[in-house]
């Protein structure tokens, strides 16, 4: 049963091969198996998610089939809140905090018939690239638990790598949701900005900030992208104006799509492994009938510090109403007004939260906020605005989605700038608000995977998933898995 | 030496939308602390504002009513600062792009006419409230308040004198009430101002100034006015400077003290709100905004003089205030008696709200009942006496006017045989009154009048009584 994608898994549970419940107790038991050496998972609802399992078979049962992944079990990103289940975004601030409301996506999951088995590791409020700085330690990666998973959704991308779940939901502010899917292998989609609704995500930068899902391969995230996309009344940034449908995107010749590589994008800093696996990747594609051309990205060496300055101003803000008063943690010693909010914010977060929190409110602060937080702003249009004009040229643009594979665990928690620079590729997507598909191309010499993503125009899902229906149909890096530990 | 005194106001007014500024939990005043609230305006992680069409909308007739700019794009930005009353620890206000800017207000103090410029008026939400509980010693927080729309309507430094700061805050009272965005209950905060205030010698350069809050009544604000440009004249008159600073009023003390001076002054960093879309108020929804602005005051009043032929004194006492004039027009329209219906208010109700204490704010009379009570008067099925017996019923107590009177017994005789006979008796037990009335003494006729009146239970057509009695006295 492990092996079965979402979709098939369904259709299975459909078919009476077996329950919903079944197919629920035996991912918790092999998480509970499993998970120590990965540390995808902060938090299993096991027997909150049997009971729903009953429910969603009983509803299955009575010939009311409410999606094309109903009895499917599925894990969230812990900044995604659950009702009554602690969402802690893997800081000391919010252990033990417990929503009195389900996130959006949530509820749209619930009404899917899907089964949210449990809760999943991430970098402290989705602050990192690499899944170590959380209060709940590091995620390992599956295909060598030696080396990072990716972050911030490491714990979502290691989830599906391993067949702890079928499929799962991370957030994509900079990179979060494509970066780890590279580093594990696993197929992943940063919507367009305002194509699912963010509320009950916890913010880090709410002008960045995307849930999205992470998968198998690239039918399950359509199936389950079409599930939580659609506008909801408690976000006003959700423009879009109904749910995506992806079901009539069968066609299997790419004729005519125009695919921009950018050429400078390969030019330096970038690993030779990931290199020719992505250019490997574009052949694949011009084989099966797209048009590739090779052009200059314009700014790119502005993408990220401007997005630095803006991500980092946001969650300053966002992230104030922590202040030790209304829940998550409070500082014991703390003797007057002041002391709660300095000792509990200090004690609170961690080094690198902290550091954006610096950042962010520095770069705000009078007398800096022309220089920093106006130029960044400017920076951006000037981004979104070369997106618009390569949209006129190209269908989508191809690139990787990191310089490197991944790296050992600690090797560049020390080393920020480093850390930051691996959003090179990702981070202008999020400024721009534009949808990108990331899909397994390789492995290298190590065996770890290399991934590339897709980039569109917003509110091109449905296009840039066709592509990828066709370049998974014609290789099968999507298809393997990480040997040694598992299965 | 002469020292001119330069001001300007920043008023808040809690407008009156059903409900919160970005959610739907209800703004009304009042309740168990913390039943009015939800994840959104309890600052929950993840929780998004939405933004409520209504205030827009309020916005936007205040800024009509001052003849301002109206943005047709304006942004919403983020107010960062830690108190336990701000859950979100910033209030979504807007800096960088207000609504409404550029306005003007014509002014009357001391029979000279002025023009009071507005810089702007922006939207923003409300704080919640901390409850000191002085038997445990904590602080309890209390969100009901937390997200409820405010309006800040921003002035130029345009006053020189206290006097023009109190007809400014009368006339925007006025103004708020009439467009019906604001109850304006001072008590209740539903409307407060801070008052910038600096000294300067007439044509000089604008001297260093102070802001001072916590004003909670027009008299407050004169006796601030006055405190502080005392003590700013006193200290340059003796060498020294003035501070920057925010002072407090204390208004039992009659004195203000500083609160925090510039140098401490906290940096709020303000910056886009990002959960918000700008909010595009495109032609159509313009249209229809300004199709909805109500009558003012002003416009009440030449039309009740023109309309109704109603006396300038009238007129104004009719709109003092927003519910006695929403009263005045209900009960004349129902009645189809304006006269009638402005005298009744002018009257007997203001004689009965001075009685019972009650503020304009706080009037609630019952309209349908009134007016009923207006027709029955004008079709003289009740006379005067009975009227006014029966409108004291109805505001006090709520009476149903028809059968009061009926219960009364206060229906209007006008019975020949019923009032000759009270006749007959008042002639016949005050032989003196009408030995005064042959011998020339009119007053003589009034008490007999009188007597009958008494005879009848206040019932009496006083037409026919008075017709009756002259016949008698004639034969």
């Amino acid at each position: 049963m492990f092996d079965m994608s979402g979709l098939k898994l369904s259709r299975a549970i459909k078919a009476g091969e077996l329950s919903s419940e079944e197919a629920t107790a035996s991912y918790i038991k092999r998480i509970e198996k499993t998970d120590g050496l990965l540390n995808a998972f902060v938090r299993l609802c096991a027997e909150k998610a049997i009971v729903r399992s009953r429910e969603v078979q009983k509803q299955i049962d009575d010939g009311n089939i409410p999606s094309d992944l109903a009895g499917v079990p599925i894990a969230l990103k812990d900044n995604i809140s659950t009702a009554d289940i602690e969402t802690s975004c893997a800081s000391k601030m919010l252990k033990g905090y417990k929503p009195v409301f389900n996130a959006t996506v949530v509820d749209k999951l619930e009404r899917a018939g899907m089964i949210v088995i449990g809760k999943l590791n991430m970098d402290e409020f989705a602050m990192g690239g690499s899944s170590e700085t959380g209060v709940f330690g590091e995620v390992h990666n599956p295909w060598d638990v030696s080396r990072v998973a990716g972050g911030s959704s490491g714990g979502s991308a290691a989830a599906v790598a391993a067949r702890e779940i079928p499929v799962s939901l991370g957030t994509d502010t900079g990179g979060s949701i494509r970066q780890p899917c590279s580093f594990c292998g696993v197929t992943g989609i940063k919507p367009t900005y305002g194509a699912v609704s963010r509320y009950g995500a916890v913010a880090f930068a709410s002008s960045l900030d995307q849930i999205g899902p992470l998968g198998r391969d690239i039918d399950d995230c359509a199936a389950l992208l079409s599930i939580i996309s659609g506008p909801d009344e408690k976000d006003s940034t959700c423009v879009i104006e109904k749910p995506f449908n992806f079901s009539n995107t069968g066609n299997n010749r790419l004729n005519g799509i125009a695919i921009g590589i950018p050429r400078n994008y390969f030019a330096s800093g970038i690993d030779p492994e990931v290199k020719d696996a992505v250019l490997m990747a574009a052949g694949e594609i011009e084989a099966a009938g797209g048009h590739v051309e090779e052009f200059e990205m314009p700014l790119a060496d502005y993408v990220i510090p401007a997005y630095y300055i803006i991500g980092s101003a946001e969650a300053s803000s966002n992230l104030l109403r922590f202040d030790g008063l209304k829940y998550g943690y409070r500082a014991k010693n703390a003797k007057t007004l002041n002391d709660v909010y300095r000792i509990s914010r200090s004690e609170g977060f961690g080094i690198e939260v902290k550091r954006r929190i610096m950042m962010g409110s520095f770069v705000l602060s009078s007398g800096y906020y022309d220089a920093y937080y106006k130029k960044a702003l400017q920076a951006r249009s000037l981004i979104k605005n070369a997106y618009s004009k390569l949209f006129e040229k190209f269908d989508m643009i191809l690139s990787p989605t990191a310089p490197s594979t991944a790296y050992k665990i600690g090797e560049n928690i020390d080393d920020p700038m480093k850390m930051y620079m691996g959003d090179m590729y990702t981070a202008s997507v999020n400024m721009a608000g534009l949808p990108s598909i990331a899909l397994p191309c390789g492995f290298d010499r190590l065996g770890m995977p290399i991934g590339f993503q897709l980039i569109g125009n917003a509110f091109s899902e449905e296009k840039l998933i066709g592509v990828g229906r066709i370049y998974q149909s014609r290789t099968d890096y999507h298809a393997k898995i990480p040997g040694g530990v598992l299965l | 030496m002469n020292w001119e005194i330069v001001m300007g106001l920043e008023v808040h007014a809690e407008l009156s939308a059903k409900s919160k500024l970005f959610c739907s939990c209800t703004t009304a005043f009042g309740g168990e602390p913390n039943t009015h609230v939800c994840p959104v305006c309890s600052g929950m992680p993840g929780t998004l504002p939405r933004l409520n069409r209504a205030v827009v909308e309020y916005a936007v007739l205040t800024g009509l009513a001052l003849n301002c700019e109206i943005a047709q794009s304006c942004k919403f930005d983020r107010k960062h600062y830690f108190y336990p009353d701000l859950p979100k620890a910033f209030q979504v206000s807007q800096l960088y792009s207000p609504i409404c800017c550029n306005g003007h207000m014509e002014i009357e103090s001391d029979g000279v006419k002025k023009t009071i410029n507005i810089r702007q008026i922006h939207m923003e939400e409300d704080a919640g409230k901390l409850i000191h509980d002085a038997r445990t010693g904590s602080t309890l927080m209390d969100f009901n308040r937390s997200c409820v729309p405010l309006l800040e309507i921003v002035s130029q430094p345009d006053f020189r004198t206290a006097g023009e700061v109190i007809s400014y805050l009368e006339k925007l009272r006025e103004t708020l009430l009439y467009l019906g965005v604001c109850d304006c209950k001072m008590q209740e905060g539903s409307i407060r101002a801070d008052v910038n205030l600096s000294v300067r010698k007439p044509g000089g350069h604008l001297g260093v100034r102070t802001e001072m809050k916590n004003l909670n009544s027009f008299k407050a604000v004169a006796r601030a006015i006055e405190y502080e440009s005392e003590r700013q004249i006193n200290i340059l008159e003796s060498g020294g400077q003035i501070t920057q600073e925010t002072r407090r009023w204390d208004d039992d003390k009659g004195i203000s003290s500083g609160m925090r001076s510039k140098e401490n002054a906290q940096d709020y960093r303000y910056f886009p709100e990002p959960d918000l879309l700008p909010v595009c108020i495109d032609d159509a929804w313009l249209r229809q905004i300004k199709a909805s602005f109500p009558e003012l005051a002003h416009q009440k009043r030449e039309r009740y003089v023109k309309e109704h032929g109603v006396s300038a004194a009238q007129a104004s006492l009719l709109t003092s205030h927003k519910n006695i004039s929403d009263l005045f027009d209900a009960i004349s329209d129902k009645s189809n008696c304006p006269l009638e219906s402005a005298s009744l208010i002018t009257g007997e109700i203001m004689r009965l709200m001075n009685s019972t204490d009650t503020l304009p704010e706080d009037l609630s009379a019952d309209a349908d009942k009134l007016s009923v009570l207006v027709m029955l008067l004008s079709e003289g099925k009740i006379n005067r006496n009975a009227y006014k017996k029966t409108v004291g019923a109805v505001f006090v107590h709520g009476v149903d006017p028809e059968s009061y009177i009926a219960e009364k017994g206060l229906l209007m005789v006008s019975d020949d045989s019923a009032v000759t006979h009270a006749v007959e008796s008042a002639i016949a037990e005050n032989p003196g009154a009408v030995d005064d009335w042959y011998a020339g003494k009119e007053k003589a006729l009034g008490f007999l009048m009188g007597q009958v009146m008494k005879k009848m239970r206040g019932t009496g057509n006083p037409e026919v009584v008075k017709k009756i009695l002259k016949k008698m006295l004639d034969k």
